[in-house]
């Protein structure tokens, strides 16, 4: 099972992004957890430098905003 | 070609006359609209090209390696220009400058300009004032960023940080790259996402666009020539400062502010003042202000606002002098 984190401090990017992940899981059935992480102390720890970014067990896969598309290769979906 | 185009839907299709209120106007919101549409998407693109292969990480790791000397501020200007900004970015990006070694007051020089040099104020000024006034609205930006960084690095305001933050300085430097991205994609796989990018930026910004030119196409239509010039001083001391606090809360507008401050212009409005008002639309942003509150004290806060406020009103003092 894939652990999915969402980074974002709750802009209309960040929040547009969860929604993405959310609905691409959903419809393709991938064994994922997804979550988000607003607070911006947690955020750092991952040493991003832009927002939103996606988190897959542990590791930073992306930055920034990501179409739909986009969303279904990061994940394998 | 688009001014054509404009008088063939409206004068020859749609049976108006160019000589009633209607049809000038009507003509004036087609033409404007069709060419800010393009121009934006043409530029975003663009930005988009150069942000694939320059992206925020390789901008760091650029900044924090190759020190020249005095010049970095000035690099970091340029940076923060070509650099799509959103204010929700705006910590990560601090931090990951501050702690990857770059200086403080280098930081500032990319956050001042880098809201300030975006696509849409880039756009939206070649299309309604030229390329001459765009070229000098983007050097102005530079210039003030630069400028800005080497006076507050002087400051020695690192101490104004907020305590979290001088924390994290004390630890060493970060200089590891997490980010796995597609760097290594040939250039015409990348480009359909690049395009959709461009595509969504023109889209978010569409009907501010709209709105906006709606309304400057109704004052240029029906406002009589020189109105505002004889009824509004212009070269008054009080129009630069009423420009900047009357832009503050329209941000995230500026595709819709715009098409009317264009219009104010050709009614007498100096460009000096409707300049100040475009940088302080984009530059002077609450939501990015609040954002900063997590890694600033309000008195950083407040010298960093205050002076790029006071640089904007300087900058529009000398452009209605010398333009």
């Amino acid at each position: 099972m894939k652990e999915i984190i969402i980074l974002g401090t709750g802009c209309a990017g960040c929040k547009a992004l969860f929604a993405t992940v959310e609905k691409v899981v959903r419809e393709s059935g991938l064994d994922a957890n997804v979550s988000k992480q607003e607070d911006i102390m947690e955020i750092m720890r991952y040493n991003v430098l832009s927002l939103p970014a996606v988190v897959i067990d542990g590791q930073v896969a992306a930055t920034g905003r990501l179409s739909e598309t986009e969303v279904k290769k990061l994940l394998g979906a | 070609m688009l001014q054509q185009f404009a008088d063939w839907l409206i004068y020859d299709m749609c049976g108006l006359s160019a000589e009633t209120h209607l049809g000038q106007a009507l003509n004036f919101f087609i033409y404007d609209t069709t060419k800010i549409l393009l121009l934006l998407f043409l530029i975003s693109s663009l930005m988009g090209i150069i942000n694939a292969y320059m992206p925020v990480e390789r901008l760091r790791g650029f900044l924090s390696s190759k020190r020249l000397f005095g010049m970095q501020y000035l690099q970091a200007a340029l940076f923060g220009a070509i650099t799509p900004f959103c204010s929700c970015s705006s910590i990560p990006l601090f931090i990951g400058f501050v702690r990857g070694g770059i200086p403080l007051g280098v930081t500032l020089s990319f956050l001042i300009t880098s809201p300030l040099i975006n696509e849409v104020a880039v756009a939206m000024f070649a299309a309604t004032f030229g390329w001459r006034i765009t070229l000098i609205y983007i050097a102005s930006g530079l210039v003030l960023g630069t400028v800005l960084g080497i006076v507050l690095g002087q400051l020695r305001l690192e101490r104004y940080l907020s305590p979290w933050i001088q924390q994290l300085l004390q630890s060493p430097p970060l200089s590891s790259d997490t980010t796995a991205d597609a760097a290594s994609l040939p250039f015409l796989k990348r480009l359909p996402a690049i395009l959709l990018d461009a595509w969504r930026i023109v889209r978010g910004v569409l009907v501010y666009v709209l709105i906006g030119i709606a309304i400057g196409a109704a004052i240029h239509g029906y406002v009589p020539e020189d109105f505002f010039a004889d009824h509004l001083s212009t070269d008054s001391w009080y129009a630069v400062p009423l420009a900047v606090v009357l832009a503050v809360p329209m941000y995230a507008n500026a595709a819709g502010v715009v098409p009317i401050v264009q219009v104010l212009v050709s009614k007498g409005v100096a460009l000096g003042t409707a300049m100040a008002f475009m940088m302080a639309v984009v530059g002077l942003s609450l939501p990015e202000a609040t954002m900063l509150k997590k890694v600033m004290s309000w008195r950083l806060i407040g010298i960093f606002f205050g002076s790029v406020t006071l640089a904007i009103l300087l900058l529009g003092y000398f452009f209605n002098l010398v333009l």
